[in-house]
């Protein structure tokens, strides 16, 4: 047994991650105060007029403030179900192929669009997506499609966004279920074969049923998103054209904060998603310590 | 080898077709634009650039390095990635080690993890963060972009888990030999966890050479961006007068090839790290994804 003074290492050691992270994040969430003052930044926090919840009632009362909500659940759930089904079925299949190298291209490719940012895919997207003379409509065009403004048609945008972190970051989700199925118990398919199952019984009896734990967990964590519709991909492909359908909390909390300077609304909003947020993710991470065995810590 | 019946190969033949198609549809966009970046000002506007350079020029490229927003923001990324790096690896390694022994060796074990945890859970949210770092003084500095991410608690759960692994011995045997815990760090745990500590690096140098939006509030001034978020202001805002009109190489560049070929100079530092980067994806990550 060591003695107390042994500690003293530990406790320096963590000092500096302490102080950095006590006044990142710890005094912004003081900070939240703001969401409860007319906050006037030369007044400062501590002389801002408390307003207490004008803010939220401002917030209830925009016109937009409903369709907003609604944009941001809708598409972070469309993200969530396509995010989960489209990578279930690529490692799928992935595991059919027999050819290594084959195997690895496909790979090394569908990785990576997940490494770049939406500024530069923003920038590509915007490139290819183009109605005058993008590749994508001209392709479309080869059909006798009319040029669809997918990034300027407020019917399409949501799908588009929807397509494009999809596109984004399938592959990448692949890995997961990748190394989950290398981890199904190899006997369970000779078994299978003996008692005369097809790959395909094989695929339905051993792997599905070898995959639901991960499933399941990835299911039940994705609930903590329901309210992240992805601020960075919507903020760089975005426009006024679209507000109606694309505008989600999060670009409304940045418009109203940091255009409109109206500090203590933005924190408002903000905040309302945060408690949201947390309770969904506390709820999951409870759901997924009791039905999947996962511990964060 | 058993014989493949018609079913199987009509699946497998299939399968092959889906996923070409799959790995196509990723990488397709992406040669398309660089195809554009490498093109002629009218081949570009005419549409008639596929997958090859029509006209082939450098011309674009040539320009976007001739302007110096795009090489300042070039050398305001290199500096943000390495100070970025520095603080954060050198954060996550004083935070893992603590935070990897048992509650035997430190009490309060427990209270420092939830001091971590919190921050994953919940935060202040754009504006007081934003009132925070101005409060502070860091504004259009270079620490706003490195200070308010300094200890990213998903990396220090990822090498404190892989510190947990490490066998204990070791350890026991230097503490016998009167080492304290600095030198069981340097000497022992950060040597035997270079696996796990390379692929923290190269998932750092990407996330800082990638941020954006923190540039983009925190500076003021356009001459302290990111080359990310100086993209940010030209690619997304649809500005037709980019390219300035007195400039000699008009005639040659048009705001769209010159912004592929700004989104390629970006993107080339992600290309040269990739195939290392793709080493460590299926080792020690699956753990960090599923924290995700």
């Amino acid at each position: 047994m060591r003695k107390k003074w042994q500690e003293i290492p530990l406790h320096v050691m963590l000092l500096p991650g302490v102080l950095l992270t006590l006044i990142f994040s710890y005094i912004p969430i003081a900070g939240i105060a703001i969401a409860f003052q007319k906050f006037q930044p030369a007044k400062g926090i501590f002389h801002s007029k408390w307003v207490g919840w004008d803010n939220f009632q401002y917030m209830l009362d925009m016109p937009n403030f409903a369709s907003v909500l609604w944009n941001t659940v809708f598409i972070a759930v469309m993200k969530i179900v396509a995010g989960l089904v489209i990578p279930i079925v690529v490692a799928l299949l992935l595991n059919e192929v027999a050819g290594a190298w084959f195997k690895r291209t496909v790979q090394t490719i569908i990785y990576f669009p997940h490494f770049l940012s939406w500024v530069i895919l923003g920038g590509i997207m915007i490139d290819v997506l183009s109605p005058a003379n993008g590749i994508v409509n001209q392709f479309l065009g080869l059909f006798g499609i009319e040029p669809i403004f997918f990034l300027g048609n407020e019917n399409w945008f949501p799908f588009t966004l929807v397509a494009t972190d999809t596109w984004k970051h399938f592959g990448y989700s692949t890995i997961i279920y990748l190394a989950a199925l290398t981890g199904i118990d190899q006997h369970l398919y000779e078994a299978a074969t003996v008692d005369g199952a097809g790959r395909w019984k094989q695929t339905l009896y051993v792997t599905l049923p070898g995959l639901l734990p991960i499933i399941t967990l990835m299911t039940v964590l994705s609930l903590g998103n329901v309210l992240n519709a992805g601020f960075e991909q919507v903020f760089n492909l975005y426009s006024p054209m679209v507000y109606s359908t694309g505008d989600i909390i999060d670009t409304l909390v940045y418009r109203i904060g940091m255009v409109e300077s109206q500090y203590g609304v933005a924190t408002a909003v903000g905040l309302f998603k945060s408690v949201i947020s947390f309770g969904l993710i506390v709820l999951s991470n409870r759901l997924a310590s009791r039905y999947a065995g996962y511990r964060v810590f | 080898m058993q014989k493949l019946t018609a079913g199987r190969k009509t699946f497998l033949i299939t399968n092959y077709v889906v996923l070409t198609i799959a790995a196509l549809l990723c990488i397709l966009p992406l040669i398309n634009v660089l195809a554009i970046s490498f093109s002629s000002k009218s081949a570009a506007a005419a549409g008639f650039v596929k997958l090859w350079p029509v006209d082939f020029t450098l011309s674009s490229y040539k320009y976007a390095l001739s302007k110096h927003e795009f090489l300042d923001g070039f050398v305001v990324s290199l500096k943000r990635v390495a100070l970025g790096y520095a603080v954060n690896m050198l954060l996550t390694i004083l935070t893992a080690y603590p935070l990897s022994k048992e509650r035997s060796s430190l009490r309060s074990r427990h209270y420092y993890a939830w001091f971590f945890i919190v921050t994953m859970l919940f935060n202040g949210g754009l504006i007081p963060t934003y009132m925070t770092i101005k409060e502070a003084g860091l504004l259009d500095s270079i620490w706003s972009l490195v200070l308010p991410g300094a200890v990213p608690v998903f990396n220090v759960i990822l090498l404190m888990n892989f510190f947990r692994e490490l066998p204990k011995e070791i350890e026991e045997a230097a503490f016998m030999d009167g080492a304290g815990h600095w030198r069981v760090l340097w000497r022992i745990y950060c040597p035997l966890s270079l696996p796990a500590i390379a692929t923290i690096t190269l998932f750092t140098l990407v996330a800082h050479w990638n941020s954006w939006f923190d540039g983009l509030i925190y500076m003021n001034s356009t001459s302290n961006y990111p080359l990310q978020s100086y993209l940010q202001t030209i690619i997304v805002t649809s500005d037709l007068n980019a390219v300035a009109s007195n400039d000699l190489l008009v005639t040659e560049v048009s705001d769209r090839t010159f912004k592929a070929a700004q989104v390629f100079l970006a993107a080339l530092p992600v290309l040269v790290v990739y195939p290392f980067l793709q080493k460590f994806f299926m080792k020690g990550l699956v753990m960090g994804s599923v924290k995700g």
